[in-house]
């Protein structure tokens, strides 16, 4: 199929004698058909091209957060977020190059050290995103200094408990629990370096009185900061398959 | 459903209690006034942290109820603007601005001296509520640096022995 290239053409013109609301790109050199209103991650994803993401997770609302799937846009000089950016006509994106390879090896470094994600010990060893991105994304050493910041464990709840030291703020949980379970139980204190996800009035979880204890957190938290309790080293696996079927059900009860 | 009618009717006894104190029906008229819409929930604390100084965990719980706010989001709002506290305030409070041009003028040895004199640290009162310290994040007095607010009054160009010589009597007053 050849898709003939619209370089020269004004935005607009270009669309003519397409279907309605259907427009093309170019992804990493590869033409491309959007839907409009898409975001580039979510077009880049229907043609298996990988961007890194953190706090994107399909079935819930994006915010842009932790920038690792920043991308490169011809003829823009800021690297924009592909969760939150919408596909234009004739949109020239590049996934990865050294520069994008750069900053994200950068943020996850400093994700790395402003907490205290020891692997070895870690109840999500070998099924942890954060671990997965730093291997892909071939991070070989932290050349900030660790915080080491002293941080709780509250193992209040009766069945699971949170490690604020694993917690990348991507607020996963704050959004599963309020967009999905419908309980809004979790949300994020303070700001920048103090900045902790809390349930209710910043009291222990097993105290909340909103909890439903249905487990959306835990099994969409990337990291081993939410856990099932009676795990140990290794043997947290999560399971996210039931949110995209929710997402399904909730829109069709509107 | 018959549960749900209890907790409604708790809900209502508890703001009708509360409108007997000048101080809720205060806080009762903002919420009011704005159609107890959730957006009004800055604007509600405002109007708490001003009527009693600080933002107490029961006032947030029933904010949060009468406004229909999620408890985390009420307390994630209270957390996140430095100019709420949770904490009751002291019967004089010292605010020493951190901000660049205050810092490079001194005042980080002002704050290290307040913080030797009172043995407590930023953000926390001393042991008999007599003094609350705070820091703050320039005040817009830059001309002044260092500043210094002591119980509302702005002070420029202060030293660490001017604040403890204020630090003193407020103390003699406490005793006294």
């Amino acid at each position: 199929m050849t898709i003939p290239a619209y370089p020269t053409f004004p935005r607009g013109d270009s669309e003519l004698g397409k279907p309605v609301g259907i427009l093309t790109l170019k992804i990493d050199d590869r033409d491309v058909s959007a839907r409009r209103g898409e975001t580039i991650l979510e077009v880049a994803r229907e043609n298996d091209i990988f961007i890194p993401t953190l706090c994107y997770l399909e079935g819930l609302s994006s915010l842009g957060a932790c920038r690792l799937c920043l991308v490169e846009i011809k003829g823009v000089t800021k690297l924009l977020p592909a969760c939150v950016t919408p596909v234009r006509q004739d949109m020239e994106v590049v996934t990865d190059s050294e520069r994008l390879r750069r900053y994200r090896r950068m943020i996850l470094e400093l994700i790395f050290s402003e907490r205290n994600h020891v692997c070895s010990v870690c109840v999500s060893n070998g099924h942890c995103e954060l671990q997965t991105l730093a291997q892909k994304l071939g991070m070989t050493h932290v050349r900030f200094d660790y915080l080491y910041p002293r941080l709780a464990i509250d193992a209040s709840h009766e069945r699971f408990s949170i490690d604020h030291n694993r917690c990348v703020l991507c607020m996963r949980c704050v959004r599963v629990c309020d967009e999905i379970e419908g309980a809004h139980t979790w949300d994020i204190m303070h700001r920048g370096i103090s900045a902790r996800v809390i349930t209710d009035l910043n009291q222990p979880w097993g105290e909340s009185e909103t909890c439903t204890g249905c487990s959306k957190c835990v099994q969409v938290c990337p990291t081993g900061a939410l856990s099932e309790k009676g795990k140990s080293v290794a043997e947290m696996v999560k399971h996210k398959e039931f949110l995209p079927y929710l997402q399904i059900m909730r829109r069709n009860e509107r | 459903m018959e549960a749900l009618k209890e907790t409604a009717s708790k809900a209502q006894d508890e703001t009708s209690k509360r409108a007997d104190d000048p101080r809720w029906r205060r806080v009762n008229r903002v919420m009011r006034l704005h159609g107890y819409r959730p957006n009004a929930l800055i604007e509600t604390l405002h109007m708490v942290q001003d009527t009693f100084g600080f933002l107490e965990m029961e006032a947030l719980k029933y904010v949060a109820k009468t406004l229909q706010v999620p408890l985390s989001r009420v307390y994630a709002v209270a957390t996140f603007y430095h100019f709420f506290s949770l904490k009751p305030p002291g019967k004089h409070t010292c605010v020493v601005c951190m901000g660049t041009a205050c810092y490079i003028s001194g005042a980080a040895e002002i704050m290290h001296e307040m913080q030797e004199a009172l043995h407590i640290e930023p953000g926390e009162t001393t042991a008999d509520g007599a003094i609350s310290l705070v820091t703050a994040r320039c005040l817009g007095s830059c001309g002044l640096a260092p500043a210094v607010v002591l119980d509302g009054e702005i002070k420029g160009k202060m030293t660490p022995a001017a604040v403890l010589e204020t630090i003193e009597r407020w103390q003699a007053d406490a005793s006294g």
